[in-house]
């Protein structure tokens, strides 16, 4: 049996922990407003024989640092690197939850969207076209409902795929301006240089290029840690790269 | 309908702006920019609190309640709803 | 490889520099941002539609009246009063079921206990504390914890709290907190010690310090039950029975759970003039859409949980204290018992604040959790002399009649209970959050010396005017 971590990313109350208590079995308590998860948490569950670690990681609605929580998602999905990241969107205010899923995917390909509520959005007569937004997305797309248990096998099938790389992502590159793609043209291979190609160059570079000083700080920490032993790499399980 | 700016503050309950400038800076401009209150972006103001302040915001298909002290620092185009 | 990596940590100051360099100024954020956004809106725009907005905004139309001028006040307060109403109205039976079941069952330890001639100290420990200080704890928690927090539950996942929190906003603005600081205190309902962890919402130190320090002023799981009791058996007035009886006691809870509001704004307001001095940092507040709560799995669980608590709570610290209650009731030094000594020497002081000596002593010994506070009373008045035998919640009341109480002594209790210092599992967590050895102790000694102040005020008042 393989083991794989998946990562819980997503808005405050998008029914993030419903679905990680429904898939680990475990009783967080979840209710209807922002900032309900303020510990992280972690479960297990299997899917086709394969073990799955579960990390529920704070609700947030960037990734850009702007609070604990933030910087705690964040640190997650680039030192750590899950094996998947799954992010859990509200189907019922999908513009604004996309741009949380679009800086995930500006870190990791090894990422799918689960967009959740789906049940809500159609009494409420939203109509998503999933192909559309699977396409430009690069990623896995599911629509699910946690709480009614809808779309939860097909939602696993993906995330088993990513994860085995049997489905291989080719994740949107959000093209900015070209001040800032300048910007990071002349980052991104300093970055590389610099840190080696484990972390995401380009993703960095454009932080930096925000003076994200609380990611540099993080950064340092880590390099310095990962000096001694190479201890993170056995979560991989040689699947990563 | 003119083209002029108004704070988010002074606008009437029911009226639609365009974000035309937002004023803030540090944490909570980033808070703001993630929240929707993008320049560009189409707000709707819904209601006041029972107490009169805050003010609770439609943007994004999202509803965000916001102090007078954020909110007069939006500023909007009044693009339709209520008349000025 | 590894070269780089050692030199990575000096080198990225630089890379920095270089950065902000090109990065010139501070629009780059804003610009990152709506490139985010232009690229979700485009996606938006072709693969969601709406058939209908009118009927997307149609979830907030309820706000129109939750959150109105006219209505938005009176709705959050009935909807307290409607709480606490069905929680008292359903817990009274099925409390004076498992006192009596209880009773039952002590009277066959009893019996067993004399069949095998075990010595009557082991019969004490045993039964008339561990058992008794048990049964009691589950007897009176139990019923109410298990409707109030269902309930409580399903407002919960409606979406009914931000709705608080947005109606709410200005009073605590004007005391110099946060408005999220209401969700802090709705959590304290439940449990003070976790809604110390969920202060983390809050991410200005200075107003989550203000939550912090104030959040023992929402009656918590261990003291609601000390509440409904005592307004139940004293607030009611003696006439009065049925619906009209669990109307009142259902007002008073809602006054003692206004006076904690009114104390939390308070002592918001002097800490933010003072050692808390500063400016309110910036507030956003989203208020989610209504969704229909799954009303039985919401229950089941949130019965579950609960019922779990109070069982594990009313072994692991109620269990222990009815030992230690018992011991020392029955340790006699010099013809009285330890538990007497120790009542006596808190009584004159006690006496001030409208309680006596045992009701002060119970608060103490009562620290690691509220819960036990009430049992440790009862087994202080009872082994005491005027032996009761307890299966009903009525001789609760005569119990405390012979030990001369009046409303007073209940209404100063209850004060006691509500403004009193957290329990001791709430205390540590504010030592492990704050990690400041100067605001753990200060968030046990400024409640008690509002508790104090306040007892005592209204025990003087209710004496020079002869209420008493």
């Amino acid at each position: 049996m393989s083991h794989y971590t998946v990562a819980f990313a997503g808005n405050p109350n998008t029914g993030k922990s419903t679905l990680f208590n429904l898939l680990t079995g475990m009783r967080q308590h979840t209710g209807n407003w922002a900032g309900k998860t303020v510990i992280t948490a972690e479960g297990e569950f299997t899917h086709n024989n394969h073990m799955y670690r579960a990390v529920d990681l704070p609700g947030t609605y960037s990734l850009y640092s702007n609070s604990a929580d933030e910087e705690a998602a964040r640190d997650y999905i680039i030192f750590e690197q899950p094996d998947v990241t799954l992010v859990v969107l509200d189907a019922t205010s999908l513009e604004r939850n996309l741009n949380l899923a679009l800086q995930v995917l500006e870190i990791t390909g090894r990422a799918v969207v689960c967009i959740n509520l789906i049940d809500e959005a159609r009494r409420l007569g939203i109509d998503i076209n999933l192909k559309a937004i699977s396409k430009r997305l690069g990623v896995p797309v599911v629509t699910i409902s946690a709480r009614n248990k809808i779309g939860i096998e097909a939602l696993l099938d993906q995330v088993e795929r990513v994860a085995t790389g049997a489905f291989i992502t080719d994740p949107m590159r959000i093209i900015y301006n070209d001040e800032i793609e300048r910007g990071i043209a002349e980052l991104t291979p300093m970055v590389e240089q610099m840190i080696g190609s484990k972390y995401p160059a380009r993703w960095i570079a454009l932080r930096l290029l925000d003076g994200d000083d609380s990611l540099l700080a993080s950064l340092k920490e880590n390099i310095k840690s990962k000096e001694i032993p190479e201890a993170k790499e056995v979560i991989g399980y040689g699947v990563t790269c | 309908m003119s083209g002029t700016s108004i704070p988010l503050s002074e606008a009437k309950n029911g009226s639609i702006l365009c974000i035309s400038a937002i004023e803030v800076q540090g944490v909570l401009r980033r808070r703001l920019l993630d929240l929707g209150f993008v320049v560009g972006n189409i707000v709707e103001v819904l209601r006041r609190s029972p107490l009169g302040d805050p003010t609770a915001f439609r943007v994004s298909n999202t509803t965000i309640a916001l102090r007078r002290e954020e909110s007069s620092m939006i500023y909007g185009e009044l693009i339709g709803g209520v008349e000025a | 490889m590894e070269s780089h990596v050692s030199k990575g940590s000096d080198s990225l100051d630089s890379l920095l520099s270089v950065a902000k360099k090109l990065a010139d100024g501070g629009a780059i954020r804003d610009e990152i941002v709506s490139g985010i956004y232009g690229v979700s809106a485009s996606i938006c725009s072709d693969a969601v539609s709406y058939r209908d907005k009118k009927k997307l905004n149609s979830t907030f139309k309820l706000d129109n009246i939750v959150t109105s001028k006219i209505w938005g006040f009176p709705i959050m307060l009935s909807i307290l009063g409607i709480v606490f109403w069905i929680t008292i109205a359903g817990a009274n039976y099925p409390s004076s079921w498992l006192a009596s079941f209880f009773g039952i069952i002590e009277g066959y330890l009893t019996a067993g206990f004399q069949a095998i001639h075990a010595p009557d100290w082991l019969h004490g420990v045993l039964v008339l504390g561990l058992y008794r200080g048990t049964s009691w704890v589950i007897s009176v928690m139990l019923p109410p914890m298990m409707i109030f927090f269902p309930v409580f539950a399903l407002l919960e996942n409606f979406g009914y709290l931000p709705r608080v929190a947005f109606n709410m906003d200005r009073l605590f603005k004007k005391s110099g907190g946060h408005g999220k600081q209401a969700l802090t205190m709705s959590m304290g309902f439940g449990c003070n010690a976790a809604a110390i962890l969920s202060t983390r919402i809050i991410e200005s130190p200075r107003e989550r310090m203000l939550a912090i320090l104030t959040n023992n002023f929402v009656p918590c799981n261990g003291r609601w039950p000390t509440l409904i009791l005592l307004s139940s058996l004293f607030m009611t007035g003696a006439a009065s029975t049925g619906a009209f009886k669990t109307l009142t006691t259902a007002s008073v809870l809602m006054g003692m759970v206004l006076i904690g509001i009114v104390v939390t704004l308070s002592v918001s307001w002097v800490m933010s003039k003072t050692a808390l001095r500063g400016v309110p940092t910036h507030y956003t507040l989203e208020l989610p859409p209504y969704r229909r709560p799954q009303i039985w799995r919401t229950i089941l669980i949130s019965s579950k949980d609960k019922s779990l608590n109070v069982l594990t709570r009313a072994i692991v610290v109620a269990a222990p204290a009815g030992i230690i209650t018992w011991v020392l009731g029955n340790t006699f030094i010099g013809g009285e018992s330890v538990l007497n000594h120790m009542a006596a020497f808190f009584d004159p002081f006690a006496q001030m604040l409208g309680m006596d000596g045992y009701i002060m002593m119970a608060f103490i010994l009562g620290l690691p959790a509220n819960e036990i506070v009430l049992p440790i009373l009862l087994m202080g008045y009872m082994s005491s002399g005027a032996m009761v035998d307890i299966d009903s919640l009525s001789s609760i009341k005569d119990v405390f009649l012979n030990h001369g109480w009046t409303w007073l002594t209940a209404l100063s209790m209850m004060l006691f209970s509500l403004l009193h210092y957290p329990c001791g599992t709430t205390l540590v967590n504010i030592y492990k959050e704050t990690k400041s050895m100067k605001w753990a102790v200060l968030s046990a000694v400024i409640p008690l010396g509002i508790a104090i102040g306040v007892t005592y005020a209204v025990a003087q008042l209710a004496r020079i005017f002869g209420w008493v």
